[in-house]
């Protein structure tokens, strides 16, 4: 049915009972119907980044799923990264290194990157690049956020160390 | 940039998957990861009635060792092809390309399956598939069918796929450990769609060891389909990689092949391309040789 249909959605360990049509973008669901505002919509064709959220704690575009398909998995959003006022070490890193500017592309490249660095904890400056590719920021020109980052799984490192 | 309404279908397993292809034929579409169809539901150039999800359909994603055939799943996914140390080591030609394919977060959700039917002229799978050889394994509730990849791919976006078909698996020719590999694309935004895609395997002869025995070239972006160069690959034979070998047959496939003209991408620049590209590729296949 094109009609809509009930579905229950778990986002930052919380469970969700929605009821939505199957062609509603999984973007445009958190944010009209959870207010998760965080999660950026800008191309809407998967190529600039910035819904980029966490499928069962991997990076995927939330522009390119549809809610409905969803049911059974875990999502996770910019949200749930800082802990109340403490922001994560990646954060923290960007705020320290002036990262960003308008912040549109922030919440995607976070989200992009708290998997990357969980997964690879200590990539070089080309690998990072590698991966930043698929964020675009109209901003920074790229060279304050490659810098965050890398301070970023520094900190980890030690974090995980002490 | 919303897709239109369609009637959401998600099968537990191949068979109620392949029912529902039956079923709603040219109104419906499989879907993979979406990385490929997303776009084109987003952007109305595609509209089916019915999407039919095969993200539950685990049997389907899979690395598996048949002896001389490495066969992969319809719904495997890129990060893996990218990442897998048996896909290094069997296939090393199609993990260099898989950590290529869009960018980091596209990997984690496209398929194999997907980006061989989506038959973009200028992706990598369907350039892998072409040059090592790749057989599609085809299923619908008539059967099964196996189809060549250049069989399979027959023009820009268009391949032998029935309307109740789709791809369970693909068939690789394991590649042998005395082969080199290499891949290269050129794209003017990294990730991005390439302009020209470049595969090359070498083998060098035991005896006369300098002396290429097997090449396989194929080349991307240059047609409606990716394109497997034999006659290269056969003027190559017997000779060894040198600076002078390399700028010949870079020269050679150049003039060989008929790229399309158009005001973004003139012929004349995708040969060029096309020329430095081999070039380059048959240096470091064959300069891999002396590091083992």
């Amino acid at each position: 049915m094109t009609a809509p249909v009930s579905i229950s959605l778990v986002v930052n360990g919380e469970t969700h009972d929605l009821t939505v049509p199957p062609r509603k973008l999984l973007s445009d669901v958190l944010r009209d119907d959870l207010h998760l505002t965080g999660t950026h919509v800008g191309c809407e064709h998967g190529v600039c980044g910035a819904c980029t959220i966490l499928i069962d704690g991997q990076p995927s575009r939330a522009c390119l799923t549809y809610a409905v398909q969803m049911e059974g998995h875990e999502l996770t959003t910019i949200e749930s990264v800082a802990d109340g006022e403490t922001l994560s070490p990646l954060q923290q890193a960007l705020h320290e290194e002036h990262g960003l500017q308008c912040g549109f592309c922030t919440a995607g490249i976070v989200m992009t990157f708290e998997a990357y660095l969980r997964d690879n904890p200590d990539p070089d400056e080309a690998e990072i690049r590698d991966v930043l590719s698929g964020n675009l920021c109209r901003c920074t020109g790229y060279q304050n956020i490659v810098t965050a980052i890398l301070k970023a799984a520094r900190v980890m490192r030690q974090g995980k160390r002490s | 940039m919303k897709p239109a309404p369609f009637t959401y279908h998600r099968p537990g397993d191949v068979d109620e998957a392949l029912n529902l292809m039956a079923r709603f034929g040219s109104d419906a579409k499989p879907l993979g990861g979406g990385q490929s169809l997303g776009p084109m539901l987003n952007m109305r150039l595609a509209r089916p009635g019915h999407l039919v999800d095969l993200n539950d359909l685990l049997e389907l994603d899979y690395v598996r060792d048949l002896g001389d055939v490495i066969e992969i799943g319809g719904l495997t996914r890129h990060h893996r092809l990218a990442t897998a140390p048996e896909v290094a080591r069997d296939l090393p030609l199609l993990a260099k390309a898989a950590r290529t394919i869009g960018h980091y977060a596209i990997r984690q959700r496209g398929t194999i399956g997907g980006s061989l039917v989506h038959a973009d002229p200028a992706a990598q799978l369907p350039l892998i598939a072409v040059t090592l050889g790749v057989d599609v394994v085809l299923r619908s509730v008539r059967g099964e069918r196996v189809v060549p990849a250049a069989d399979f791919l027959q023009s820009i976006m268009t391949v032998d796929l029935g309307e109740d078909e789709i791809v369970t698996a693909l068939r690789f020719p394991r590649q042998t450990a005395d082969e080199y590999s290499s891949f290269d694309l050129f794209s003017r935004r990294h990730g991005d769609f390439a302009i020209v895609g470049v595969a090359l395997t070498l083998r060098f002869d035991a005896a006369a060891a300098a002396a290429v025995e097997e090449m396989r070239l194929g080349l991307g972006g240059t047609g409606p389909v990716p394109q497997r160069m034999h006659a290269i690959e056969a003027a190559a034979v017997g000779n060894p990689i040198d600076a002078e070998t390399a700028a010949r047959l870079a020269a050679e496939t150049a003039a060989a092949i008929n790229p399309e003209e158009n005001a973004e991408v003139p012929a004349a620049y995708r040969r060029e391309l096309v020329e430095t590209m081999i070039r380059h590729a048959l240096l470091d296949a064959a300069g891999k040789r002396g590091q083992k």
